[in-house]
């Protein structure tokens, strides 16, 4: 195989004649850009890129900030879709029953629901690598302990865990960040540890240490880099898990205060109005967290196609 | 003779394996479990002289890669130490180690393995020199480039990534590498083995004339008795982790005397042997984990005394700088009997 490309390249650098090619690009600018050009990952992305933007520009966007009692009338309470108001606005998406105009309530709820799970996410992410590298580079007895750890963690259901850490640490957006970041990094540590322990094991890392260069550099100019592909896979689909068990916390009553909803709060909300009628409160929320977690997935998917080894080049 | 640059004193490295908690727990129980330990590397001493190149040749196996690894710093030997120079390699601290430690380089077997593929060429060639400081920043990319044509990669390509490159090419950046924080020895691990002939010859022919240019030393680690032979001074024959023969390169294929050497050579294809048949080596070799007693070779040793099986032979000096760990050499009178 590998002389096959070699023969490969020789061929491209006589075709090339003594023209040298423009800068390469970095790998990475050639895996975005073949994310968008893969049909399912170019529908993903434009989903996740077009609620982000809409969670983003919330205030602008959305005419009514839910979270502004002043603003809310309660005689517009549980107005169907497409309903006015008493001052003559039109509700396209209903009003749940403290009258809140749904369209805004979800765009809210969305900027919520993204921070909560990017930011859990980010913060597991960081200390799930160094947990994980840690484990690879040191090995024996380190690598023994924090992968045991890991194991119990991951033994326990998610949900389970969330649940004992919000019942002690109380309601609010920092707390059910805690509570996310403690459930997912044991994933991202499981992860880096077994593309790191592949990585140290290949020359360039002999060669690095050869060179005398120090192991910080070594782990994170060298190891860290290559590992990054099914971290990045890996980080995708959890943001996406993050959002729905913070949805899952937020409609069992245990995440965030009702003050500030997010889309799951929103949806528990509706539930109560379900029986009657009152389809849309939740309805729409549920399609909103759907859509966002359909598309997050559909960019992960096409991510781990892509940045798939046996697929490359 | 000019003196020693690195010395190589009764180097071991052992390679076990620990049980682990489960095998623990099992061994409590009653089970038998054994920890179970490899000697890659069994008192090996060996030295490299300046300017001189060291053909380091046996079967895949026998420690040959370990020694290269250790003699480079990126493993540790489990005994025995490494000189350069009369110092002790371990002792150094600081920068002072570090300074040791770049002078021995080494080049990788599979080029494309040993170069990081998130790095463009420029950078795996500029990052130890401008980390160590070997030269000041406003002439390391000048020292890049000098490197660069020195092995004969055209500077303007330092923008590419690994995989842009040719087997040969990468081979080259693997030099220009290790050539950029001016060493006095390379360990070449089978540095050539996965290359085409035609492309062999051509690293072969640089490693030849940056040695006359800069004066560096090899250990030229290689399962290919002709290429070892066509570039070495000295040759250190290993069997199963330990030293079997060591002699200029001239003596050693006029006169092989430890029986192993003598099969080894046996077996090198030439024009003029065309229509000789081969007498393979009878008999596997040995697994590392339960080498055989005395002398590692005796169970395929057509000569095998009753001592080569109790005893290991002491690595004496036959003939000048010829040396041979064989009782044939000791014990004539015996061999004599025997055969």
């Amino acid at each position: 195989m590998t002389d096959n490309n070699v023969h490969a390249d020789a061929a491209i650098l006589e075709a090339a004649g003594e023209e040298l090619p423009a800068k390469p690009t970095r790998p990475m600018l050639l895996v975005i850009g073949r994310v968008l050009r893969d049909p399912v990952g170019l529908l993903g992305v434009l989903i996740v890129t077009v609620m982000v933007l809409a969670a983003i520009f919330a205030p602008w966007i959305g005419w009514q900030n839910p979270y502004d009692l002043s603003q809310l009338d309660f005689m517009d309470g549980r107005l169907a879709p497409g309903s006015q108001s008493m001052s003559g606005v039109t509700y396209w998406l209903g009003t749940d029953d403290q009258g809140r105009d749904l369209f805004s309530a979800i765009l809210y709820g969305l900027r919520t629901s993204l921070m909560v799970g990017v930011l859990s996410a980010a913060i597991a992410l960081v200390i799930g690598t160094a947990a994980g590298l840690t484990a690879a580079y040191a090995g024996g007895r380190v690598d023994t302990l924090i992968m045991r750890v890991v194991d119990i963690q991951l033994s326990f259901p998610p949900i389970l865990i969330a649940l004992i850490l919000l019942a002690v640490l109380g309601q609010g957006v920092d707390k059910i960040i805690v509570a996310l970041v403690v459930t997912q990094w044991a994933y991202y540590a499981r992860t880096i540890r077994g593309s790191a322990l592949v990585e140290r094991r290949r020359a360039y890392v002999d060669a690095a240490r050869c060179l005398a260069l120090p192991p910080r550099k070594v782990v994170f100019s060298h190891i860290l880099p290559n590992c990054l592909p099914p971290l990045i896979v890996v980080a995708t689909m959890r943001v996406a898990y993050a959002i729905s068990l913070e949805a899952t916390l937020s409609f069992l009553g245990i995440g965030l205060p009702v003050t500030k909803p997010s889309l799951g709060l929103l949806i528990a909300n509706g539930f109560n109005y379900m029986m009657s009628g009152d389809y849309w409160i939740s309805l729409f929320p549920g399609l909103a967290l759907l859509l966002l977690i359909v598309g997050i997935n559909l960019v992960g998917d096409t991510l781990r196609d892509v940045l798939n080894p046996r697929m490359q080049r | 003779m000019s003196a020693a640059l690195i010395t190589a004193e009764g180097i071991s490295r052992r390679f076990a394996k620990h049980p682990d908690l489960a095998a623990r727990i099992a061994n409590k129980l009653g089970a038998h479990h054994a920890s179970r330990v490899v000697h890659a590397v069994d008192d090996v001493s060996l030295s490299v002289n300046e300017g001189e190149v060291v053909g380091l040749v046996g079967e895949s196996g026998c420690g040959k890669s370990t020694i290269g690894r250790i003699i480079a710093g990126i493993d540790s030997p489990s005994d025995g130490r490494i000189l350069y120079r009369g110092e002790d390699m371990a002792k150094a601290e600081g920068a002072r180690a570090r300074h040791i430690a770049l002078k021995i380089q080494m080049i990788f077997q599979d080029p494309l393995d040993s170069l990081n593929p998130r790095y463009r060429m420029g950078e795996i060639v500029r990052e130890a020199p401008r980390y160590h400081r070997v030269a000041p920043a406003r002439e390391l990319e000048a020292h890049v480039d000098s490197v660069l044509e020195r092995v004969g990669l055209d500077p303007r390509t330092k923008d590419r990534f690994p995989h842009q490159f040719s087997g040969g090419q990468r081979q080259r950046i693997g030099i220009a590498r290790a050539l950029a924080v001016n060493p006095e020895l390379i360990v070449c691990d089978e540095s050539v083995a996965s290359l085409d002939v035609s492309i062999q010859a051509q690293i072969i022919n640089l490693f030849m004339r940056l040695r006359r240019e800069l004066g560096l030393s090899y250990i030229f680690i290689s399962h290919d008795i002709g290429v070892v032979r066509h570039i070495s001074d000295r040759v250190v024959v290993m069997y199963l982790g330990r030293v079997v023969e060591e002699a200029p390169v001239e003596e050693l294929f006029a006169h092989a005397n430890h029986p192993y050497t003598q099969a080894l050579l046996r077996e090198v294809p030439r024009l003029d042997n065309r229509h000789i048949s081969f007498t393979p080596l009878s008999g596997e070799i040995a697994s590392p984990l339960a080498p055989p007693p005395g002398c590692h070779f005796h169970p395929r040793c057509p000569f095998a005394m009753d001592v080569c099986k109790r005893v290991r032979p002491a690595l004496l000096e036959i003939a000048p700088g010829h040396k041979s760990a064989c009782h044939l050499n000791t014990e004539p009178a015996a061999a004599a009997a025997e055969a």
